[in-house]
């Protein structure tokens, strides 16, 4: 039915299969649609913030999505200014996850400000002083980056091709590709870090709060790090997922194993830096403030020190090993392992720099502050998920995101 | 947000820096994109 569209030589799914595997998805959206609605038009009564949580679910998963999607602007930086050409197997993808995390961030964003309506103040009267203003900057800019990235995969399409203007202009699009992925990469630099910076400037925060460089704390360097770090393995979780739901090979082993192993080295690095940044925090910051590190992990069922161990040592040091190690990375179980622990690691790192922030108690008389988000919240932060599975549906079926597809499937001829 | 437009604005070191960004990054896109499109619509004229 939409064969037409479809690119050559390569095999997809039956139309209706393809339109199921879009309502199933859709149901999940719609559901977060209500709840977006539900926030957009009774207002922020609807979640479970409060005096304690004025960052919450949706700031998290915000952190998280824009660290995740840290792969595209780093395969970007690989291939477009150091040179790494294997990786343009892979940065198709590498973009349209990109682009679907950081539309989701705007998204969550979009709800979490309350009035949408407003949020072009951040940019009209802008806070000069302010690191959020910089992440707001960076953020757009960087997505309208991402979004001219992606168009011209949109272009590429095997109809809309045809159209010369069109031909012309995704050539000319992919001539200056260079410029556009060093601004990105720059963008991206400043505000991964600035959302570190936010909460390394805390000093009312003894838990967050870190010394640093000239006005940058240690967590500005840590959060780029970590997002070019992880993002990667988030692109390689997905491909490798993508292929298991498809049935087909998609990349070259090479290309993954050379990602990975990128990868494998600014995680390992990153989590070296890391431990000394921890460590020093633990030995120094903290007395300084009056305090010890046990006064910022409690035996309840969130934030005991078990959660210090699964960020640094599960979601850290062991990733790193896999990857660094050449059977850990063409081991297919090892390599799995490696990028699911490696996303929950960063993930969990952004919710200890996000939530665990706000529950300890900052005086004496104060107990420690939980928080359960709201259905409304978690529908709204699956939301983004429904919306990029639908995305990628779409671009697999109808756009050229793997370019080694056509060589690793081929078609048989009857 | 503009200088000499918005009532905000001061010349000062953070408002050059800031917005000075902004602005830079948002030009080099705009820059960039313009260029593709007048390109790719001069190439299509010549063919």
């Amino acid at each position: 039915m939409d064969s037409a569209f479809i690119p050559e030589g390569v095999k997809r799914c039956p139309f209706p299969q393809f339109l199921a595997g879009l309502g199933l998805a859709g149901v999940v959206l719609a559901w977060g649609i209500f709840a977006m609605l539900l926030c957009w038009l009774k207002g922020l009564n609807q979640t479970n913030m409060n005096d304690s949580y004025g960052f919450a679910l949706w700031i998290w998963a915000d952190l998280a999505v824009i660290a995740l999607g840290g792969g595209a602007f780093f395969s970007g930086f690989l291939k477009y200014i150091v040179g790494k050409d294997e990786l343009k197997n892979i940065i198709n993808f590498a973009v349209l996850i990109g682009f679907i995390c950081y539309s989701s961030a705007l998204l969550i964003l979009a709800i979490d400000i309350g009035q949408p309506l407003r949020g072009w103040f951040i940019f009209w009267h802008a806070n000069v002083h302010s690191m959020l203003t910089e992440v707001a900057f960076c953020l757009s800019c960087y997505f309208g980056v991402l979004t001219i990235e992606y168009i011209p995969l949109i272009l590429e399409n095997r109809q809309i091709d045809k159209i010369p203007f069109f031909h012309n202009l995704s050539h000319n699009m992919h001539e200056v590709m260079a410029v556009f992925a060093a601004t990105g990469a720059f963008l991206s630099f400043f505000h991964q870090g600035s959302l570190g910076g936010i909460a390394g400037v805390l000093f009312g925060r003894p838990f967050a709060y870190r010394e640093g460089l000239l006005v940058w704390p240690w967590t500005f360097f840590l959060f780029t790090w970590s997002a070019a770090a992880y993002g990667p393995c988030f692109t390689i979780f997905l491909i490798k997922l993508l292929e298991k739901i498809t049935g087909k090979k998609l990349v070259k082993d090479n290309v993954i194993d050379l990602l990975a192993k990128i990868s494998g080295w600014m995680i390992f690095t990153y989590i070296f830096a890391k431990i000394i940044d921890t460590w020093y925090w633990a030995v120094v910051t903290v007395q300084s403030k009056g305090q010890t590190l046990m006064d910022f992990y409690d035996d309840n069922m969130f934030y005991g020190l078990w959660i210090l161990v699964a960020e640094i040592v599960v979601g850290g040091i062991f990733p790193a090993l896999i990857l660094l190690t050449k059977k850990g990375r063409n081991s297919a179980s090892l390599l799995w392992a490696a990028v699911i622990l490696a996303c929950l690691g960063v993930c969990i790192n952004r919710w200890v720099m996000v939530l665990q922030v706000m529950a300890i108690p900052v005086l004496p008389f104060e107990d420690w502050a939980l928080y359960y988000p709201s259905w409304q919240e978690i529908a709204t932060t699956i939301l983004p998920v429904a919306y990029g599975v639908i995305l990628v549906m779409i671009s697999y079926r109808y756009l050229p995101i793997f370019p080694q597809e056509k060589e690793l499937n081929p078609i048989e001829s009857h | 947000m503009f200088p000499f437009i918005s009532f905000e604005w001061v010349w000062d070191i953070e408002h050059v820096v800031f917005m000075g960004g902004l602005w830079y990054a948002v030009s080099i896109l705009g820059i960039g994109m313009a260029y593709c499109i007048i390109k790719a619509a001069i190439d299509k004229k010549e063919v």
